[in-house]
């Protein structure tokens, strides 16, 4: 009974017209530790949504170096997300911390 | 004087030792003297300044954090103040040297103006730190301190005969670099000094160093060597930041720079942690550090050491 009703609310869903998202939109979450992105680089497939999150009890921001995305600053705590759509190699930096990098090629 | 006034201060002094104070300068023989605040008013009676106060340099009074390593910034920032104020010879000037704010809000630098209104000084001179410049096009910042600069961040004054250059090292992004201060600020400050007197003391003041404390961590400003090269002929010149939460100095001919405490939370030694966060110290292990490197500059004041005495030792 429940299993029906979980799939005709799906086909509801299809059904209004909101955007199809791909199945299980894949997620990668990056660490921002001790003044450092973990991991320092990145592969992942085009469509790939990360998540940021500060583990440092100072704060952070996430910057694309061409300018293309930029978080506010980032308490301990809190994340940021950004879905790459494009393929592409992407540097990643904290604008407040210039020395931390990390490189994220999209496929 | 009540014994209450006198724990009052006493008690203010020992705080100074967990967040610090700021530095205050003097104008000695045409050399800029930095001397500690904390030492210049110990408890008890006010010792007597020798040298006639110019002005005292914050930095780093981080309004918004709330983190372990000192969960009331605007306590320390208040008994800084109060240290100011307290001076038997009042400065003109305040400087600021940036991360005015935490997390670059609304209400962070609303509170820090309000602090900062109870220096009982003319005027108060600031620069942004990266702190300070996080939301899009730094209008937080620009619109409470802009003014002085024309909303440039940086610009030049005179006061009692020293030129002043504030100077802007966190808002040009150099991907894996240092701070930078970039083309169009270095040549204004070229020019500025172009047609100046070499017996005109230069006072330069930033948020990060200007000149390489520690680069894996970002201490340093990556194109600041034309600066450095056209501030060579002047007789005095000192070059100031805070940013590192810490005091390093180091003198070059007649150039001295200095970097001063934070009034929020002290940073480890360059290098001597993971990462240059803030440092959680046990209280009487901090006073003493701190100690170490302010008292000292009281009692030799052209010494650059930075060692030798405590905070401990100056109650």
């Amino acid at each position: 009974m429940n299993r029906f009703l979980l799939v005709g609310l799906a086909g509801l869903l299809a059904a209004s017209g909101a955007p199809a998202a791909p199945p299980a939109a894949p997620q990668v979450e990056v660490t921002i530790e001790n003044y450092h992105f973990v991991p320092a680089t990145l592969e992942i497939a085009a469509g790939t949504t990360i998540i940021w999150r500060n583990k440092d009890d100072d704060a952070h921001t996430v910057m694309d170096a061409s300018g293309a995305f930029r978080s506010d600053a980032l308490d301990e705590g809190q994340s940021y997300t950004h879905t790459f759509a494009k393929p592409g190699t992407y540097r990643i930096a904290c604008s407040m911390h210039p020395q931390m990098m990390e490189t994220i090629v999209v496929q | 004087m009540t014994h209450h006034d006198k724990r009052t201060r006493r008690d203010a002094l020992k705080c100074l030792g967990f967040g610090s104070a700021g530095t205050l300068f003097a104008l000695a023989g045409g050399v800029l003297t930095p001397i500690d605040l904390a030492a210049a008013i110990p408890s008890g009676e006010p010792r007597p300044v020798h040298h006639k106060p110019l002005f005292v340099q914050i930095s780093d009074t981080h309004i918004g954090f709330s983190k372990d390593a000192n969960p009331d910034v605007a306590g320390t920032l208040n008994r800084t103040i109060d240290i100011v104020n307290g001076m038997a010879h009042k400065p003109a000037l305040v400087i600021h040297t940036g991360d005015i704010t935490h997390l670059c809000k609304a209400e962070e630098f609303d509170q820090a103006q309000q602090l900062l209104s109870r220096l009982r000084v003319t005027e108060l001179h600031t620069v942004p730190g990266e702190h300070d410049t996080t939301d899009p096009n730094a209008a937080q910042y620009f619109d409470r301190f802009g003014k002085a600069s024309h909303n440039k961040g940086y610009y030049s004054f005179d006061h009692a005969g020293v030129h002043f250059m504030a100077l802007v090292n966190v808002m040009e992004f150099k991907n894996g670099g240092l701070g930078t201060l970039g083309e169009q600020q270095l040549a204004w400050a070229i020019g500025d000094l172009k047609h100046r007197s070499a017996s005109t003391p230069i006072v330069v003041f930033a948020h990060m160093p200007l000149w390489s404390v520690y680069e894996p961590w970002g201490w340093g400003t990556g194109d600041v060597a034309p600066l450095l090269a056209q501030l060579k002929r002047f007789g005095s010149v000192t070059v100031l930041n805070g940013h590192i939460h810490q005091i390093v100095q180091k003198v070059e001919g007649n150039m001295t720079f200095h970097t001063a405490r934070s009034t929020a939370f002290p940073q480890p030694v360059g290098g001597e942690a993971a990462g240059p966060g803030p440092l959680k110290v046990p209280a009487e292990q901090l006073q003493k550090m701190l100690g170490v490197t302010t008292v000292s500059l009281i009692e030799r004041p052209r010494s650059l050491a930075l060692n030798d005495t405590t905070l401990a030792g100056a109650e």
